[in-house]
């Protein structure tokens, strides 16, 4: 039996980041990984010949850039590239909608539709940043807890509020209506055409089981948009050799400051004796001794799968257990043989380096969501889809691409019960098909799929419901409610136990935050010297 | 010059009686006009058949601010005891609710529903002292009363104790369906709760936001239900009455056309029959849409709140359909002496969900939602001896029908309508006798509210307390000088709650000093 100081649970990105800055602080920590492999879903894996699949998460832009300097990802070998195109939107009639990098020509391309729409764009644009300036700031902040007394928690209230109250009192005004909004509302407010508002609204529902119409969607949209690279916010970008290249880096610094690593090494027990952990016990009957535990997990695997109910307070459990999770996304990788072609673009256009959408319509947009709510996949759905390997030709042999689909709607189960093994062929069909209608060559191109829907993903990486913020991000989940109310400071309910994966505060996406976040916190009760990074927040 | 008034209140709705009421009551001398024959604006009881009467659109009394009571001396006895609910099963083993008892659902569903109602009322009980308070105003502009608001709220938000405070802060922005899937195994109790979540708006049981639009239907008596004997127009006359005694005077048929407007102060108002009435201060019970866009017009208003005011939502959701008949139905499973109760049909909350889906496209519900009375059974006055009438809202029904209202679309629905009724009640189509579907549309055409829409606006946390009607205009001033608002559309928003024109009435009289 071995001891650590720390053992953190969960080989994701905000795992490795826990750990590394754990292990920073000197403190002797095992990461520990079920999987062969490290990065969680933050992976590329080689699946099929010489193709390199981000066969879960696929771009890199909310990695937070003071966590990137200061790990000295880079010196890792972490590369961020902006993609070399703006990809665009097919439409039904043929036509289609540029996202073009240049403004002037983004403004051009609206134009075509609306003039006053693509005057709106500039509007918009400073408005959503406004917004993500003010969030970015609380996004390497711990919540307070507001129904504390604490010095603590009531100075950050205070600070949140100071923040707030700076924006001044027409934005005030506005913010609270766009926190609270659906999206689909939101740009109605800016936008009258249905095919830039199609476009913009994408963002407002990728990963939750909300519609574009579902109040809320509007700050799922800043989600996706408060990111960087390079210091352009709201830019994405891919990490050079995949997304599993962020999860090595990582993992790479976590070494370097003396970490130890264990694959194949999945938890089956966090051991708790007298109200305190004492460490985990390992799927191999193994046991390794810790006073501190962290989880990388979601909260419901990590309480309702690693845990006693016995060791939970009753309360804390039934909120664990209606923790909303939901599985709303399924993904197809595919290999392809050449560069399938897209007849309504026009010849050599940048746009096919970008994301190439085939939703034109609003209603589309929430008809998909319809399906969902039935219990089944949508028969017409919203597709993230683009190729990295036009930025980055390392991930396929040359000549050859690797595309990812992103596939909103997909629920975990269909109508309360398993997926069939057809169902999930049928449903990989759906997305090709709509692929398909715009592009004559492209299933004669296809090498090699990989239909993930969310149960494939939970089995192989293990997060309930292949949830990819894991936990939905509603109002009633987000900051001080996020996970659990009462337990948004990364501290469990049992002493030594913390939680550091996307459940808590800020949630998902490769971002590594909370994980970031939550090794503050440890710290601060360990009594070690604070490592992590000051916020920069707004520069 | 006998047509100058120290106040002019446009509509003589139950909200601009309640404000004309407490300013006569201040001493100022009132003026009320009012669009159509007679007074109540949505509130009010039409004939639609040869002896037979209904409320016209607002038909159940469940929000009335025991302070408007208070302050207008209102006795009591304006409407019935609190009825019961009823929700129908097409099988007959239907879920009835009365206060916190329900019966027709398992023990552990009767005791969560108990503590789902105590949790449920407390927090409506800490909204509603809000929904009677002027909504305060953010930023260095916020007077010392806004503060104290402020902090009052954060203090009244604490003293619910820590667990029930970190229930409150989950809550507040949460969809209702969650909620009730952790709690209720039934199917008909959670279309019940839905259905009373998501009545007189557009949103689903699925929305978030629908835990608030709960709580709004709670605040005040707690979802009390009652029928006002002679229809929701006694109320209205209740008021009116109280607004005539305390001084002020209504003009029937009077329509306004158009707020004057001098040098950015108003100076009266012009009615389509060619009267001027001066004032300098006026008050609209209109909605914020017709009174800034149509009565003001965009040239006396700054250009960044005409957009505000453009986009404020209020697309209408909820008809109502009237129906005379020639005796009560026949529903399986209830008897004759539970007419009097409120019926709803929503058998489970994916119904109530679905029927939204529709509405979402501007289409009618394939399979609408019904909150239906039987308001003839309490009060002989509304029919003919042995005769019934039906009073019932239906949703959902946009108002901007995809392809636009037309006699056909609507006979189309009003048949799918009674379909969906027989289905619960097989007699009913022998026993109509006449009909009546107002749409949204109609509800718009007839009572001059913009989409037909119930809250003046959608109750939302984007359209609520800070940001209603619009932000920066939501103390009921208007920015323009002696121009206030008085309706559902601002603070709080709708429902005959009377607390929209009492809060308006409340700052004018700390405003102005014309008395």
């Amino acid at each position: 039996m071995k001891n650590y100081d720390a053992i953190v649970i969960g080989a994701g990105h905000n795992g490795l980041t826990n750990a590394a800055y754990l292990a920073k602080s000197g403190l002797k920590v095992l990461c520990v990984e079920k999987n062969e492999y490290i990065g969680g879903a933050t992976v590329s894996r080689n699946l099929y010949k010489d193709w390199f699949y981000s066969n879960c998460s696929y771009v890199c832009s909310l990695l937070r850039p003071e966590i990137y300097r200061d790990l000295e990802l880079a010196r890792h070998g972490l590369q961020v590239i902006p993609p070399a195109g703006g990809g665009c939107i097919f439409m039904e009639n043929g036509d289609y909608l540029g996202s073009y990098v240049d403004p002037e020509v983004k403004h051009r391309e609206y134009a075509r539709f609306s003039r006053a729409d693509a005057d709106a764009y500039e509007r918009y644009t400073a408005d959503v940043m406004r917004q993500c300036r003010f969030i970015r700031d609380f996004l390497l902040r711990t919540p307070p807890d507001p129904t504390s007394f604490r010095m603590r928690d009531l100075k950050e209230l205070a600070y949140l509020g100071a923040k707030f109250f700076e924006m001044g009192e027409e934005r005030m005004y506005e913010s609270i209506r766009f926190w609270t909004m659906s999206v689909a509302e939101y740009l109605d407010e800016y936008f009258e055409t249905d095919v830039i508002k199609a476009a913009l609204s994408g963002s407002g529902i990728i990963g939750t089981a909300l519609g574009v119409h579902s109040p809320g969607t509007s700050y799922v949209l800043l989600h996706h948009y408060m990111g960087d690279v390079d210091g352009n916010i709201g830019a994405w970008g891919f990490a050079r050799g995949g997304t599993g290249a962020v999860a090595k880096a990582i993992s790479d610094a976590f070494l370097s400051y003396g970490g130890e690593l264990r694959t194949e090494a999945g938890v089956e027990q966090i051991t708790v004796k007298n109200g305190k952990v004492t460490g985990v016990g390992l799927s191999n009957g193994e046991e390794i001794r810790a006073n501190t535990v962290v989880s990388a997990l979601d909260v419901k695997n990590t309480f309702l799968r690693c845990m006693d109910r016995k060791d939970l307070d009753e309360e804390f459990y039934h909120r664990v257990k209606n923790f909303k999770i939901r599985g709303s996304s399924g993904k197809l990788n595919i290999a392809l043989g050449g560069l399938p072609s897209f007849p309504a673009l026009p010849k050599d256009s940048l746009l096919i380096n970008g994301f190439l959408h085939f939703t034109d319509s609003m209603e589309r947009m929430e008809r998909a969501y319809d399906d969902w709510k039935e219990g089944t996949w949508s028969k017409d759905p919203y597709v993230d889809m683009m190729m990295p390997t036009l930025t980055d030709p390392t991930m396929a042999p040359p000549g050859k691409h690797f595309m990812s689909c992103f596939v909103q709607y997909c629920p975990a189960q269909i109508e309360g019960r398993d997926w069939t093994d057809e169902e999930r062929q049928q449903f990989g069909q759906t997305v090709i098909d709509q692929i398909a209608n715009y592009s004559p060559d492209f299933k004669s191109l296809i090498e090699h799929v990989e239909i993930r829907t969310p149960a494939v993903i939970e089995d192989e990486i293990g997060i309930t419901e292949g949830n990819i913020f894991h936990g939905e991000l509603t109002m009633d989940q987000l900051m001080f409610n996020r996970p659990i109310p009462g337990y948004a400071q990364y501290r469990g309910p049992v002493g030594g136990l913390y939680m550091c994966g996307s459940s808590t505060h800020p949630g998902g996406g490769i971002m590594a935050a909370p994980g970031c976040n939550a090794a503050r916190e440890i710290l601060l009760d360990l009594k070690r010297p604070d490592v992590t990074p000051v916020n920069f927040g707004d520069d | 010059m006998t047509n100058k008034y120290d106040a002019i209140v446009i509509g003589a709705g139950h909200n601009g009686l309640v404000c004309a009421a407490l300013l006569a009551k201040a001493g100022s001398k009132t003026l009320v006009l009012e669009a159509n024959e007679r007074v109540g604006g949505a509130a009010v009881t039409r004939s639609f058949s040869e002896g037979y009467s209904v409320s016209a659109v607002a038909h159940l009394l469940y929000q009335l601010q025991p302070q408007v009571e208070q302050d207008l001396g209102l006795k009591g006895g304006l409407a019935s005891e609190n009825v019961g609910t009823l929700a129908l099963s097409s099988d007959g083993n239907h879920v009835r609710v009365d206060g916190d008892n329900v019966s027709g659902v398992n023990d552990e569903d009767k005791a969560s529903y108990r503590h789902f109602r105590k949790r449920m009322t407390r927090f409506a009980d800490l909204l509603n002292t809000y929904l009677n308070t002027t909504a305060p105003r953010l930023g260095k502009n916020a007077a010392k009363s806004d503060m104290l608001t402020l902090a009052r709220l954060g203090f009244d938000i604490r003293r619910l104790g820590r667990r029930e405070m970190r229930e409150f802060l989950r809550l507040i922005g949460m969809n209702i369906c969650d909620e009730l899937y952790e709690r209720f195994d039934s199917a008909l109790l959670r279309g019940a709760i839905s259905l009373d979540a998501t009545l007189g708006t557009h949103l689903g049981p699925r929305s978030p936001n629908t835990i608030l639009t709960y709580l709004y239907r709670l605040a005040g008596t707690h979802g009390m239900l009652r029928l006002p004997a002679g229809g929701m127009g006694a109320v209205s006359e209740a008021l009116a009455h109280s607004a005539r005694e305390n001084g002020a005077t209504i003009h029937m048929g009077a329509k306004v056309s158009r707020i004057i407007v001098e040098n950015g102060c108003v100076a009266g108002v012009a009615t389509e029959s060619g009267d001027v009435f001066s004032s300098k201060l006026v008050v609209s019970n209109a909605d914020p849409k017709s009174t800034m866009m149509k009565l003001v017009g965009s040239k006396n208003l700054e250009t960044g709140f005409t957009r505000r005011i453009h986009h404020i939502r209020m697309r209408g959701n909820a008809a109502k359909l009237h129906m005379a008949l020639d005796g009560l139905p026949s529903i399986a499973g209830v008897e004759d002496r539970e007419f009097g109760a409120r019926f709803l049909i929503a058998p489970d909350d994916a119904y109530v969900e679905r029927a939204f889906n529709q509405a979402k496209y501007g289409e009618t519900s394939v399979k609408p939602v019904f909150e239906i009375t039987f308001p003839s059974f309490h009060d002989s006055t509304l029919a003919p001896a042995g005769k019934h009438v039906m009073s019932a809202i239906v949703q959902y029904v946009p108002s901007e029908l995809r392809g636009g209202w037309s006699s056909d679309t609507r006979d189309a629905f009003r048949k799918l309508a009674v379909r969906t009724l027989s289905n619960y009640m097989p007699d009913l189509e022998q026993r109509i006798t006449a009909w009546e579907l107002l749409t949204p549309a109609d509800i718009e055409e007839q009572f001059h509210i913009t989409g037909g829409h119930w809250h003046h606006g959608e109750l939302a946390l984007d359209q609520f307390l800070f940001t209603r009607p619009v932000g920066g205009a939501h103390q009921c001033a208007m920015p323009v000088g002696g121009l206030y608002l008085c309706g559902a559309g601002t603070h709080p928003g709708g429902g005959v709650s009377g607390a929209a024109g009492r809060n308006a009435a409340r700052v004018i009289l700390r405003r102005e000093n014309f008395v």
